[in-house]
């Protein structure tokens, strides 16, 4: 590996830009596409991966650390189960990021009660981070057809039919709901809804907020919530599902974090939705992912019984930040590379087509770093340039300004001017892209079980397109809440007992497992526990 | 795993040892490495963050801080994700304050830019003392936002605070007791709501698929077989 200095390395970026600026990068062919894959992208690394014991997916493969928390054991005993319940409500949501909020507010409207709880603040989620934008077919040239078929084929063709119709045809109804409840999507002169481009689609259909598009849609839905008769506990993450004995999800046990006791509660209806879950650090990758971000609806789900869907694929943003050190993992949207940023090697050639799908984009950055063509940063780790610049050059000066503020306040912060200099990119952990397996409803396996946004799995197939999340889980989110509020106003409180828990320890202990660790996780661990060095 | 990426890379890892600085923690001197964050610094020295903590990327607002450099005599704000530990400095988190928050539903208001003095009165309160514009970690321009907010500008205020993460940094600071990321908040909404323009095309649009337009063609792809499922998301030219 050669050891030159960044600054040797972004030299030759800067010194080949002006031949790269208008060079074309074909498309990788189908064939050459896989190969790549196979050889070098996350999901595709045997060794990653081993079978499941138990479980509904039993025999099914995902990475071990979604293994380990699918075989991992309940906090809860028999004893944390209240007989008099904490809460008693109608519909429990557990999670309060955008699919969280906007099931409550649906659920809400439809005339249930509605306890909403989540692990840390309202509004803590993916959700928040979420820059690029939301995908909708709004243009008269566009359409649900197209969006349909750039959908299916980001995901390999393997994306659930049925999820994938209902995402692209509610598309334009869910943002006039988000309209109707103040977001301001950037428009166009004539106030129409502006568009933008995004990797792998046929035409541009990002709705955005600027880029801050998640932030926007969040801080939205939250203050919407806040101002309804939705009951909301922060800090209080679920820890366990409760059933009726015979299949029937009835209520969670949740845990307050501040002083770690158990609080049951009674539900004739429950949403999971939780997020996803990049905190697992799957095979040791960075995350761009939210702190409370480590899969936790899918433990709680499975031991109750829900099969899950497409666990054993998560997408790598191509481009994280790997430099400054403090910035490591932060995305870098996806909506610059779009607007012509390129990716550059140690070289300072060009490597891929940078609009081409995540996950061989991904793989190809990788590619360069395997094969000695990626650079070295001074705290080791490996990537390649995003060459920023180049936006303002191609669209004129001032667009990374107008387009791109927080890109250009994150790296700010650290005396990096994007407009002048090339950016250190490393693909990193960004969604999960299966989960628990939904109908078109939100509904589980599991009656009474609904899950939505990213804790769910089908629509996305084996990778989601950019913008396809955020249009999730307004959709999804609310034809959860609208299912969830008519399955619990038809049907009356079971009893709430851990019968499967102690089913599933049964199988654990059939399958071997011996010592399983507990999940959820819920936080991640990253206290130093040495002693620390003190002076005074 | 706890090897992972959120805190410091280990010597072993960069083949260098870092240099080190002293900070006080919440009142308590440590040393920690130099280069790490405010949240980094926290997990170095075994604080477990349940709250001031949030998506460690700038953009949720849950990490709020307050501290002070040897030498200076201001207090400085930021963000605990988003600032680097130096030489000295002082820091506490402040992970919430309170906030008197109007309750409204935004589709109930009917003249939102007079509501607004029935809902945040002591938005006409500002003394112009540039406070927030210190303290926001966002650079937006707080003061004239609210100025905005009162003359019925929502628009104006929209522009100027599309970044605000919600930190409530700034309603520490505001010598008028008003909470100004809230203010913007409510203009932000009515704005979006009541004042922006009708978006033509989604409405042709949202008319179009509950006319059925595209429901054929899509029930078409939910039975074509995968071969030519391809070809037809191939011909899409791009």
């Amino acid at each position: 590996m050669a050891t030159d200095s960044l600054t040797e390395s972004r030299e030759r970026v800067d010194a080949s830009r002006a031949a790269r600026k208008g060079q074309t990068v074909a498309l990788f062919p189908p064939a050459e596409k896989e190969v790549l894959l196979q050889k070098y992208h996350p999901d595709y690394k045997a060794e990653a991966y081993r079978a499941l014991r138990i479980g509904p997916n039993a025999g099914q493969k995902t990475v071990h650390e979604v293994a380990d928390l699918l075989e991992g054991d309940s906090p809860v005993a028999q004893a944390d189960l209240k007989s008099v319940p904490d809460y008693t409500t109608d519909l429990l949501i557990i999670g309060g990021g955008g699919a969280g909020c906007t099931a409550a507010l649906t659920a809400r409207a439809a005339g249930v009660k509605v306890l909403l709880a989540t692990k840390l603040r309202l509004g803590d989620s993916n959700t928040v981070m979420a820059e690029g934008g939301m995908q909708v077919a709004v243009k008269p040239g566009d359409s649900p057809v197209r969006h349909f078929l750039d959908t299916i084929k980001g995901g390999h063709f393997a994306n659930d039919r049925e999820l994938l119709k209902v995402l692209v045809e509610e598309g334009p109804s869910a943002t006039q709901w988000l309209l109707s409840l103040g977001v301001l999507f950037d428009r166009d002169d004539d106030g129409n809804l502006r568009v933008r481009s995004g990797g792998a689609t046929s035409t541009p259909r990002l709705l955005t907020c600027k880029d801050y598009t998640g932030l926007e849609l969040m801080r939205v839905l939250k203050d919407a919530l806040i101002n309804e008769d939705v009951q909301v506990v922060e800090f209080a993450p679920a820890v366990e599902l409760l059933s009726d004995g015979a299949g029937r999800c009835t209520g969670a046990i949740l845990k307050n974090l501040d002083n770690n006791r158990f609080m049951t509660v009674h539900a004739k209806a429950v949403i999971v939705a939780t997020g996803g879950s990049g905190r697992l650090h799957i095979q040791g990758f960075p995350t761009s992912n939210h702190f409370g971000a480590t899969g936790d609806a899918l433990p709680i789900a499975y031991r109750l019984g829900a099969e899950l869907a497409f666990i054993d694929t998560f997408q790598y943003h191509p481009t994280g930040a790997i430099y400054p050190e403090p910035m490591a993992g932060l995305l870098v949207t996806e909506a610059i590379r779009a607007a012509g940023a390129q990716l550059v090697n140690r070289l300072g050639e060009r490597f891929v087509n940078e609009t081409d799908t995540r996950d061989v984009v991904a793989a190809a950055i990788i590619r360069e770093c395997v094969e000695g063509r990626g650079v070295i940063t001074p705290s080791g780790r490996r990537g390649v340039w995003l060459d920023a610049p180049l936006v303002d050059l191609v669209n004129g000066e001032g667009t990374l300004d107008t387009r791109f503020p927080n890109m250009r306040k994150l790296f700010s912060r650290y005396d990096i001017d994007i407009r002048a200099e090339s950016v250190l990119i490393h693909p990193t952990l960004h969604y999960q892209n299966g989960g628990v397996k939904i109908g078109v409803n939100g509904d589980s396996t599991v009656a009474g079980l609904f899950v939505a946004g990213e804790a769910s799995g089908g629509l996305h197939g084996r990778n989601r397109l950019m913008g396809n999340s955020l249009l999730d889980i307004i959709v999804f989110g609310r034809r959860a809440g609208q299912a969830a509020a008519a399955y619990a106003a038809s049907t009356t409180q079971g009893p709430a007992t851990l019968d499967h828990v102690a089913h599933f320890r049964d199988a654990l202990r059939q399958a071997g497992i011996t010592a399983p660790s507990a999940s959820p996780r819920l936080i991640p661990d990253y206290v130093r526990r040495e002693e620390a060095t003190t002076r005074s | 795993m706890t090897t992972d990426h959120a805190i410091i890379p280990s010597p072993q890892e960069t083949g260098q040892m870092p240099g080190f600085v002293t900070v006080e923690v919440m009142g308590k001197k440590y040393r920690v490495p130099e280069g790490i964050t405010v949240i980094q610094a926290l997990w170095y020295t075994g604080h477990e963050m349940i709250r001031g903590i949030g998506c460690l990327g700038g953009t949720c607002g849950a990490c709020g801080m307050v501290y002070r450099m040897p030498g200076r005599f201001e207090l400085l704000n930021g963000l605990g994700c988003q600032t680097t530990v130096r030489d000295g400095m002082w820091f506490s988190m402040v992970a919430n304050y309170p906030a008197a928050q109007a309750q409204y539903r935004v589709s109930d208001l009917t003249n939102a830019k007079e509501q607004l003095f029935e809902l945040y009165p002591e938005s006409a309160r500002c003394v112009n003392c540039n406070a927030c514009n210190r303290v926001c970690p966002q650079g937006i321009d707080v003061r004239s936002s609210i100025w905005y907010a009162v003359f019925g500008d929502f628009q104006k205020v929209a522009d100027l605070t599309m970044s605000c993460n919600m930190c409530g940094l700034c309603i520490t600071r505001c010598v008028a007791d008003m909470p100004p990321n809230l203010i913007g908040l409510y203009a932000r909404r009515a704005q979006g709501a009541l004042y922006a323009p009708q978006a033509e095309e989604l409405g042709r649009r949202i008319a179009d698929v509950a006319e059925g337009r595209f429901r054929d063609e899509l029930d078409q792809l939910l039975t074509l077989d995968p071969a030519e499922l391809k070809a037809r998301a191939a011909a899409l030219s791009r």
